[in-house]
């Protein structure tokens, strides 16, 4: 194969896997949030005390979670027709990206949440703040840069599970790799992969980081 | 002094022009479930003046948060009622309660700052909750942090500031939505000595210039005597000692308020001395007591006729002299043969000038 080619099936390859990990990790992020900020705060005695909501809905969530992607994939396919009108291709690809990222941003932005301090909650009530005031000047920006590392996380994982959608035709750099570097025996192709791969995780990991360090104000160091 | 005592001690004269900032009417306070039940307060019956400051004062696990969060309304009583400015906080709606809370200003032992905010931006809180636009907010806010001192921290992050800076801004956020109330949780126990006294001058000038009511628990008997007016006594949630600071520590009856008093008033025993402390004597001990000045006998020079009364068998073992709620207040511990004439003189010596005194032990 001429670099020529490989460059351009790269390339390709390469604006797929954003287009996927870009849409589901933005419309699974803005959907899990909520329902994170559900979880961390509706527990008894919580902002908003409802636990059997919490706990059915946490169910869900680790069911979401402990099913391996590639089945859940495989599971939704009716889903994912009735959504694109198609079960093949890019597009049909982000819908199970999508049903993956939901359960998992949520948890890690649940986490973030429950780590801040019980008494600035506290010290919000006590200046007569609302339920939805405490959650939106309180938990999220105390919460910010956790939740700007959930987010980079999740758009790192979105990449590796981006590489498994080659089973339903979704394209990208996983599957470039797989269908050339391994079903055709072309190393060079599978080590280019690999490499842009590694550099883009890279790149979204130390933009997430450098992010969440600017937000970060609980050290002295800005 | 018995609770009810306690009670009608501070409580107002009927005649009383002003109503107090805060009543407490047999307020018990049970948590937990029907199987499992704990009881942190038990029957308080309590009236805090308006305009005054008020310690509440008592160990770990006495029942002081729980008492000062009954107050806005953070914990509801289980029975009885709190009173705060006229107004019952448990017949309150939820709606009512959060606006009684714009008006209660509060402080923590670990300030409760929002690390995202700078000090302008946390004192703004309250007033962004309340629904002030941002020109009202900025009128307000930098005036705030002028009063308690941190005019040229207000760009400054909680990180970058101090313990006795962040509470600076903690109270410049409590009295941002001009409260006629401010409640303070342990506000000093996270700092060191000298910038307690700093925040502790803050609350008072606050108390003077604002003519704030202030409501503060402590475990420290020196923040209630350096600021109360008044002061009450909480142990295993009841209150056993109430009213003005000054006659409840030079008076203390109840053996929680010596306790806690030992720590911060009068003279401390050397320890070697206190080791070798018999509650009852032997044939040739001597006898230990503290002699109390304050008021009258402040000024008095009592101890030279004392030891002219007894002969020269006294001896001198610890003194000091200090201040109480603004008033002076000394304490010597003498030593003289535990003889029973010589006792007796002592005693007589006692009721005749209106010395307070306490027996301490005896040692051989
Ligand atoms: N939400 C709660 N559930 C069960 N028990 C509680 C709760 N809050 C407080 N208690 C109990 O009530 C008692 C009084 O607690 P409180 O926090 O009022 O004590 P405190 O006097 O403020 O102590 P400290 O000086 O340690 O802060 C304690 O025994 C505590 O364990
Ligand atoms: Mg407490």
């Amino acid at each position: 194969m001429s670099l020529d080619m490989l460059i351009g099936l790269l390339l390709k390859a390469l604006n797929q896997t954003a287009q996927m990990v870009a849409i589901a990790g933005l419309i699974g992020s803005l959907i899990g949030l909520p329902i994170g900020v559900f979880l961390a705060t509706s527990g008894k005695g919580e902002l908003f005390p409802a636990p059997v909501a919490n706990r059915i809905l946490g169910a869900i969530v680790n069911a979401t979670r402990s099913t391996p992607f590639i089945i859940l994939v495989v599971a939704i396919i009716p889903f994912t027709r009735f959504v694109t009108g198609t079960s093949i291709g890019t597009y049909a690809a982000i819908v199970p990206l999508t049903i993956a990222t939901i359960p998992f941003f949520a948890r890690l932005v649940e986490a973030a949440i429950r780590e801040i301090d019980k008494g600035l909650i506290e010290a919000a009530r006590a200046m007569g703040a609302t339920p939805l005031q405490i959650v939106f000047k309180v938990l999220l920006a105390e919460a910010r840069p956790g939740i700007t590392l959930a987010f980079t996380m999740t758009i790192v994982s979105l990449i590796g599970y981006s590489a498994m959608v080659g089973a339903v035709g979704g394209g990208g750099l996983g599957d470039l790799g797989i269908r050339y570097g391994y079903q055709r025996f072309m190393p060079d192709v599978m080590l280019a992969v690999v490499v842009v791969l590694i550099v883009l995780v890279q790149l979204v990991q130390s933009a997430g980081d450098g992010l969440a360090r600017r937000f970060d104000k609980r050290n002295r160091k800005n | 002094m018995t609770i009810s005592q306690a009670a009608a001690q501070v409580a107002p004269a009927p005649v009383a022009v002003s109503t107090p900032m805060v009543a407490f009417e047999a307020v018990t306070k049970r948590f937990g479930n029907d199987s499992n039940q704990f009881t942190a307060l038990d029957g308080v019956d309590l009236t805090v003046a308006r305009g005054a400051i008020t310690g509440i004062i008592g160990r770990s696990g006495a029942g002081k948060s729980t008492l000062i969060r009954l107050v806005n309304g953070l914990e509801k009583a289980t029975s009885g009622r709190v009173v705060v400015d006229g107004i019952e906080v448990g017949g309150l709606p939820e709606s009512g309660l959060r606006d009684l809370r714009r008006h209660v200003g509060m402080i923590f032992q670990h300030f409760n700052l929002l690390s995202s905010r700078t000090a302008f931006d946390n004192v703004a809180l309250p007033l962004e909750i309340a629904g002030l636009d941002r020109k009202q907010i900025r009128d307000k806010v930098a005036p705030l942090l002028d009063l308690v001192g941190l005019g040229d921290k207000s760009d400054r992050y909680p990180s970058e500031l101090s313990g006795g800076q962040k509470q600076r801004v903690g109270i410049a956020r409590a009295l941002a939505t001009s409260p006629k109330l401010l409640l303070s949780d342990e506000a000093t126990s996270a700092l060191d000595p000298e910038t307690t006294q700093s925040i502790l001058a803050l609350l008072k000038k606050i108390n003077a210039e604002l003519g704030l009511t202030v409501l503060l628990i402590t475990h420290e008997m020196e923040v209630v005597k350096t600021i109360a007016s008044d002061v009450a006594v909480i142990d295993r949630g009841k209150i056993v000692e109430a009213g003005r600071t000054f006659d409840v520590f030079t008076g203390a009856k109840h053996e929680t308020t010596r306790s806690l008093l030992s720590a911060a008033v009068g003279t401390q025993l050397p320890e070697w001395i206190r080791a070798g402390l018999k509650p009852q004597p032997s044939i040739g001990d001597r006898i230990l007591v503290r002699l109390i000045f304050f008021g009258d006998t402040a000024f008095k020079p009592l101890t030279g006729r004392l030891v002219a009364e007894l002969g020269a068998d006294v001896n001198i073992l610890a003194g000091s002299i200090e201040e109480i709620a603004g008033e002076p207040y000394g304490s010597l511990v003498v030593a003289y043969p535990a003889d029973p004439a010589v006792m007796q003189r002592a005693n007589e010596f006692y009721a005749a000038t209106g010395l307070a005194t306490e027996v301490l032990g005896y040692v051989a």
